[in-house]
């Protein structure tokens, strides 16, 4: 995809926009920003949110309102593609690196053609690369994450769902 | 050849959406156990962005917001299936309905990957990997507890008893359902209904739980003809945001 020098400067500022629920990665390399289209003073942001009930969308829109409006653009429109597919297949390597150093457990990949698969594989610990893990909840304390507990270093951690 | 107009198609899933996330939300802070709190917390509010994509994609046919639909419009002008607006009931109750309603999602989603809509195909793709974590828990659930103990096995079969005719009623006709087939948008109805008994079949029988013998779908809420139950409901969704009409914070 070609992208204007405008199209660049929006890309790199959207890079600042971080994920509340996960603060160690941008809303980029989160791949929830899919479309960047600047042109004079105004500019059309798309994003396409992970889960689809995370309630931290409408912060991280305000947060994009903002950057980009202190960027000198003042007609700044942000929209919801709600159709577009997302899976953290798209995550790469460098923001799976982040995560596990930030102690939620990466994703597997790839997980789009049998998630009944990639939920079988055993999950390393972030802290200490055991294997020796479980499940502890399948749902944790956002959308996008469950719980798992270590049992060889005895902590519990959360992991990314695969989507 | 046009597409039909989708839009009570679409109001329909997205009613039933949001009143059982709604209802789910009920268990937040009250389920047996901590673990489960968070499960149902969580399915509830994956349900309810479910309700937002179709109300999304409704707003881009017919112009009113997802606020508006969600908090503006009077109970008995939503037209989800009584099943989703019965109280949360015993734990095993609302453990049995979520499942029932997660299979019952699933067979509906997956025969819109055929559809003639784009938007129906598109958005059953990104909710069905979603709802697939439900599913897993919620089976999980029905297997363990279907099977434990005399207790946990009489309250789930009474789960099962007073959950099954309710969840048939998820497949009561469209009024304009004939429409909507004939343009290849949805798969009849009675045709969903017969996949989704054969769905939940084998899991029932695996722990022994039989659905009633006799028995009649729990109609009328594609036709909004509603029990005093989502119009309690109903009030508590809509209760601050009629204190501060479009009120942001
Ligand atoms: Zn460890």
């Amino acid at each position: 995809m070609n992208r204007s020098l405008d199209d660049e400067r929006v890309w790199e500022a959207l890079a600042s926009v971080k994920d509340p629920e996960i603060p160690v990665l941008s809303i980029v390399d989160m791949k929830i920003v899919s479309r960047v289209r600047a042109s004079g003073t105004a500019v059309e942001v798309e994003i396409t949110p992970t889960f689809a009930g995370c309630p931290a969308l409408a912060l991280m829109k305000d947060e994009i309102r903002k950057v980009l409006t202190e960027m000198g653009f003042t007609d700044v429109s942000v929209e919801t593609n709600f159709t577009a597919p997302w899976s953290t297949d798209l995550l790469e390597p460098d923001a799976r690196e982040k995560l596990r150093s930030f102690g939620i457990a990466p994703p597997p990949r790839p997980v789009q053609i049998d998630l009944g698969r990639a939920l079988a594989e055993p999950v390393a610990c972030p802290y200490c690369a055991s294997a020796a893990t479980h499940l502890e909840s399948a749902f944790g304390a956002t959308l996008c994450k469950q719980i798992f507990y270590c049992d060889a270093c005895r902590q519990s951690f959360e992991r990314f769902k695969p989507l | 050849m046009t597409t039909p107009t989708i839009e009570s198609l679409l109001l329909a899933m997205a009613d039933d959406e949001l009143v059982l996330g709604h209802r789910n939300a009920e268990w937040t802070g009250h389920s047996p156990i901590l673990e489960e709190d968070i499960a149902f917390s969580n399915i509830a509010q994956d349900e309810i962005g479910h309700a937002l994509i179709w109300y999304t994609a409704y707003e881009k046919l017919a112009g009113r917001s997802p606020d508006q639909m969600a908090f503006e419009r009077p109970w008995n002008e939503f037209t989800c299936a009584r099943f989703v607006t019965y109280p949360k009931g015993d734990f095993a109750y609302t453990v049995v309905r979520q499942f029932f309603f997660d299979v019952a999602e699933e067979v509906r989603l997956r025969s819109f990957l055929a559809s003639s809509s784009e938007v129906l195909r598109s958005s059953a793709a990104k909710i069905l990997k979603e709802e697939a974590y439900h599913r897993l828990h919620t089976q999980g659930l029905v297997e363990r507890l279907g099977d434990a103990t005399e207790e946990s096995r009489r309250r789930m079969q009474a789960g099962v008893t007073a959950a099954y005719a309710q969840a048939l009623g998820l497949f009561e006709a469209l009024p304009d359902e004939a429409v909507l087939v004939a343009g290849g948008v949805m798969t009849p109805n009675i045709e969903l209904a017969r996949s989704w008994i054969e769905a939940v079949a084998p899991v029932l029988r695996s722990v022994s739980l039989t659905p009633p013998v006799a028995l009649t779908a729990d109609a009328g809420g594609r036709r909004k003809k509603h029990l005093p139950d989502l119009e309690q409901l109903v009030t508590d969704l809509q209760s601050v945001y009629r204190l501060v009409p479009g009120g942001a914070w």
